[in-house]
């Protein structure tokens, strides 16, 4: 068989070499994508990124991206959400440079993005490794859920770099979650798409694991 | 459940090659930075620091390939530094698989470029480092800890608590405080530095400098680390990394196993 072609969205927001590199160790092929145009011929899409969520929806509409995104999530096309490319999928951010003004996202997922609080005892960014834990039963999870969480265990540790999070833990969407002074959605799957606030390609084995899984998929 | 703290090995690299010294000095060769990574990774290692100790820019770019090869087979956080000077150095860094990049001598010699680093690629990458020992300066009647840059050859004369918040204030993600009293001594880590700092900030801080047994990791989170960094323990194998981290599961400290 064919190895199967991944998409990184390259649209200047960090480090897509360790998501890329961690595809390549799994088997998988890889293009960086910059325009609509080399959307074309892929298997799945990676939305990657850290950094500031204005900078990058703007990125994404200076790349004329945003709209072949939604288009091809709302498809059901297999695609993957990593940090701020969980975050982006949401309806919008207070992570503003504008005070008191949000920025839209992707609108994918109802809900805004939050900072942590600023109080005693909580350290921000939410930095290190923290156990993510499953909303559904395995019985309740689709198909695609199912394949996608083989082998990984409830409570299993994953790695996390944020300083924001989606409020909305209720949508029906929000796979797992995860506590840091309270409970936050910190993945969500919807038809072919999963997206996580921690980072697979930074957690070792489970992280790797759960990359195999998406990438078998395909 | 909660947040574990994180246990970093750290492999000072020189010219390709980790070596280790007391005190900044005495170099030792301890082997091949990206089999050291690999062996760490599976020991469990949370994250992995390099440090760059080598003089001349010519040879750096042995830096980029280790960097680069560890990114290819080791997938947990990877933080690298030393000579970090320019926009251009995190971003060269940054694109050869590093995660964070942490700094130290060129925060001192100009601020605004920790607020910049922050502004261009986020804070969660941006590391500041302090090297600090005790001083004979007092701080409010407490005890006072100085800032040295230049690999701890050069004293700066600030105040190492003002000067992590100030960090802080500017844009650092996280700060990895290394006792100079303390480095390579085994003695365990300096928790009075520890709690001033880690009371200041609100950011992450990385203990560094002085880990000697097990009880010292203990000790480092109770005065308010996140993560616990040491180097000599693990590379000449008195301690595993496993070792420790059970260790400090058995005292209820949250911990990845």
């Amino acid at each position: 068989m064919k190895k199967p072609l991944i998409g990184l969205v390259d649209y200047d927001m960090g480090n897509l070499r360790s998501v890329t590199k961690a595809m390549e160790f799994l088997g998988a092929r890889t293009r960086w994508v910059e325009s609509p145009g080399q959307l074309a011929g892929l298997n799945a899409l990676v939305l990657p990124g850290v950094g500031a969520y204005a900078r990058a929806m703007q990125n994404l509409r200076k790349q004329k991206l945003v709209g072949a995104l939604q288009d091809w999530i709302i498809a059901g096309r297999l695609f993957l959400g990593i940090c701020l490319g969980y975050q982006l999928l949401f309806t919008e951010s207070e992570e503003s440079q504008i005070p008191n003004e949000t920025v839209r996202g992707l609108g994918i997922v109802p809900g805004k993005v939050v900072r942590f609080q600023r109080k005693k005892n909580l350290r921000v960014p939410h930095m290190g490794w923290n156990t993510v834990r499953f909303k559904k039963t395995a019985e309740e999870r689709s198909g695609f859920e199912k394949k996608l969480f083989a082998g990984i265990k409830d409570n299993d540790y994953f790695y996390f770099v944020h300083s924001y999070y989606p409020e909305n833990r209720a949508a029906h969407e929000v796979a797992t979650l995860t506590n840091y002074h309270l409970d936050f959605a910190s993945s969500i799957v919807r038809a072919n798409l999963f997206a996580s606030q921690f980072h697979p390609e930074k957690s070792s084995a489970g992280g790797m694991r759960l990359l195999k899984n998406f990438v078998s998929i395909i | 459940m909660a947040l574990a703290v994180r246990v970093i090995p750290c492999l000072d690299v020189k010219e390709g090659r980790v070596v280790k010294g007391t005190k900044f000095l005495n170099l030792k060769d301890a082997g091949d930075p990206v089999e050291v990574a690999i062996r760490y990774n599976k020991e469990s290692a949370d994250e992995l620091v390099f440090l760059d100790i080598t003089a001349s820019w010519e040879k750096r770019k042995i830096l980029l390939e280790v960097v680069r090869k560890t990114a290819e087979q080791v997938f947990i956080p990877l933080t690298v530094g030393g000579g970090v000077r320019a926009l251009e150095d995190i971003r060269t860094l940054l694109r050869s698989g590093a995660d964070k990049v942490s700094i130290n001598t060129s925060a001192v010699k100009d601020p605004g470029f920790i607020a910049r680093a922050a502004r261009d690629f986020g804070s969660q990458c941006i590391v500041v480092a302090i090297d600090a020992k005790k001083s004979s300066n007092t701080r409010q009647g407490k005890s006072a800890w100085e800032v040295f840059i230049h690999g701890g050859r050069t004293a700066t004369g600030l105040d190492a608590v003002a000067w992590a918040s100030k960090m802080e204030e500017l844009g650092a993600g996280e700060i990895l405080l290394t006792s100079m009293d303390r480095d390579g001594t085994l003695s365990g880590y300096d928790t009075g530095l520890l709690k001033e700092i880690s009371q200041a900030c609100s950011i992450p801080v990385i203990a560094s400098g002085g880990a000697g047994e097990k009880k010292d990791f203990y000790n480092a989170w109770k005065a308010g680390a996140s993560a616990c960094l040491a180097a000599s323990l693990f590379h000449y194998q008195q301690l595993s990394i496993r070792e420790v981290k059970k260790y400090l599961k058995n005292r209820k400290v949250p911990i990845r196993l």
